[in-house]
């Protein structure tokens, strides 16, 4: 594992109208690191990994993601808004996968891998189409490539949307609660994917309320609560043996 | 027909099937045949009445004059759909714009033409010359350029094509931005997450789909195309209605020909309806339903099969009932 850091925030704040979202989080994530962030519902954790890829807007603080600070470009001691152009390219080399799967209901699954690489990327048809059928059978979705995603279940839709993302080699996956609206027994075939990355050394940031998960994979465990990040460290530390009166009742609840 | 699924016999109080007896609908026959004598009678007056030469009515169905005003027609009506489509799309992406200036004259096209008669705009536009007695294309601050006479521009074919174009494309905007709108969130999101740019979202990931619930519609934009044409008939633009109007002009047969005129949009609509329905097949019924209430045949089918579910005897129905429901959602 190397020292380089994918993502460094300090002091990210955000606020809906009066109501703080996040009240300046501070946070690194390491080339190869499995982070988990847990926390109670509001408390702004999925806001927090939606501004790591710009879909959201941040207030205050710094935000520097693959060594680019979000949204901005510094020059010339401003700093310059980006424009949709500087968006999108940044955005293609971050993986999301989304709780809602969001896969895109016209195309099939083998459409859905390949369209990025080919609109995005420019990558020829052909060869988008063999480099998505790989990935496909990645995550053991080979025999599935031509149905449209209302044809598959929840745990394949996900998994579909794990191998959309990987398509465009990211640098870093973000996860936000990718198995919150799978049906129990579907759970696991998306948690084993994400495990085959994480063994794989990918850089991941996975919003999650599996603690199961987070104990096995995670490398670090953030707990936030109220727009802050109350206790971090390892997941022996935060979720085995936690310091904080917040974490241990959040604890007490869901283990 | 459904209510012969029922049940003939169920089990009755000590095990053995008893038979059921039927509802007699009495009521449904009664009213039926009261509105069957008085349809009778209304289509008697019409169809025995000295008056009407029924003779003439088949002697001009076929006339050449009609038969060149139904094509003219049926141009007219394809390619001012075409045009509002085209344009309609566009008015309803100015009008989800962030830009404030397109959005604010997208607003502006559709509150004009929505609020202003297709009658105006067609004499409007044919009556161009009044404003503009040259149409000139010509690279600025040069003489260099072409010129027309707005008067051979503007005949009465293309200024119905105009008038009808403008006026549906600011109506059809509102269904492409309700279509665009529906898509869920979620979609782009994910177009954006994965680096596309706003301009590709839209044409590869939203209007796509939008496209499920926008071409439905367009049957139905289409076959009231086919009727406001009759429009044309005040700028003489030598559609059905105006060529059947200049014959009766001359011969003075006026209820023949406008029988001969409603015959030929009869047609051209149940010709357009068929297509229509099969295009809300293809696009799914869902998509029909969210931009249009059933119609009457769709109304009066869907009541029959409900029926039974809301019966006494209805128990084995359900299950068959739920799956029909089931299909009409997918």
């Amino acid at each position: 594992m190397s020292n380089k850091l994918h993502v460094e925030a300090n002091g990210v704040t955000k606020s809906y109208g009066t109501h703080l979202v996040l009240a300046g989080v501070d946070f690194t994530v390491k080339a190869g690191e499995v982070s988990c962030i847990v926390g109670p519902s509001g408390s702004g954790k999925s806001t927090f990994l939606r501004c790591l890829n710009a879909l959201e807007s941040y207030d205050d603080g710094t935000l520097l993601v693959e060594d680019r600070h979000v949204g901005y470009e510094y020059r010339d001691g401003r700093y310059y808004e980006w424009n949709t152009k500087q968006f999108a390219q940044f955005r293609s080399r971050i993986g999301m996968v989304f709780q809602r799967f969001n896969l895109f209901g016209h195309l099939s699954a083998e459409e859905n891998v390949a369209c990025a690489l080919v609109q995005v990327r420019g990558v020829a048809k052909s060869a988008a189409s063999i480099r998505a059928r790989e990935e496909l059978a990645r995550v053991g979705l080979a025999e599935h490539s031509h149905k449209r995603p209302h044809q598959l279940s929840g745990g394949q839709q996900q998994r579909v949307a794990i191998a959309r993302a990987l398509a465009m080699d990211p640098e870093i996956m973000l996860f936000d609660e990718p198995t919150s609206a799978l049906d129990p027994e579907l759970v696991d075939e998306v948690l084993e994917a994400m495990k085959e990355l994480a063994r794989q050394g990918m850089t991941m940031v996975v919003v999650t309320h599996e603690m199961g998960f987070a104990c096995e994979v995670a490398d670090t465990v953030h707990f936030f609560d109220a727009g802050v990040i109350v206790e971090s460290g390892t997941p022996a530390d935060v979720l085995g043996n936690p310091q904080r009166d917040r974490t241990k009742a959040f604890l007490a609840k869901v283990l | 027909m459904r209510t012969s699924s029922r049940p003939k016999e169920l089990s009755g109080p000590d095990g053995t099937p008893v038979p059921v007896v039927a509802l007699k609908h009495r009521d449904r026959w009664i009213v039926g045949t009261l509105a069957l004598v008085v349809f009778a009678w209304l289509l008697s007056t019409l169809a025995t009445n000295p008056n009407i030469r029924w003779n003439k009515v088949a002697e001009y169905l076929f006339f050449p004059k009609i038969i060149d005003g139904i094509w003219v027609t049926l141009t007219i009506s394809v390619l001012a759909t075409v045009l509002g489509l085209v344009l309609g799309i566009l008015l309803a992406i100015m009008k989800l714009s962030h830009n404030p200036v397109l959005n604010w004259l997208s607003t502006l096209y559709i509150w004009f033409f929505r609020g202003t008669p297709a009658l105006v705009q067609l004499i409007f536009w044919y009556n161009l010359a009044f404003l503009f007695p040259r149409l000139v294309i010509e690279i600025p601050f040069t003489n260099i350029g072409y010129f027309w006479n707005t008067n051979d521009v503007m005949t009465g074919f293309n200024s119905a094509l105009l008038g009808l174009g403008l006026n549906l494309a600011a109506y059809f905007a509102e269904t492409v931005r309700a279509g665009i709108q529906a898509v869920d969130k979620g979609q782009t999101e994910a177009a954006y997450a994965l680096g596309m740019t706003p301009v590709k979202r839209m044409r590869v990931i939203v209007l796509p789909q939008a496209l499920r619930i926008i071409i439905p519609p367009t049957g139905n934009e289409f076959i009231s195309m086919l009727k406001t044409t009759s429009l044309v008939y005040v700028v003489a633009g030598n559609d059905l209605m105006t060529n059947a109007s200049q014959i009766y002009k001359q011969n003075n047969l006026i209820m023949e020909l406008l029988i001969v005129a409603s015959l030929w949009y009869m047609v051209m609509t149940a010709i357009a309806t068929f297509f229509q329905s099969k295009l809300e097949a293809r696009y799914g019924a869902e998509a029909v339903r969210l931009v249009r209430r059933p119609g009457f045949v769709q109304r009066a089918f869907l009541k029959r099969t409900a029926q039974p579910a809301m019966g006494t005897a209805g128990i084995t129905l359900t299950a068959d009932d739920s799956v029909t429901a089931g299909k009409d959602l997918t």
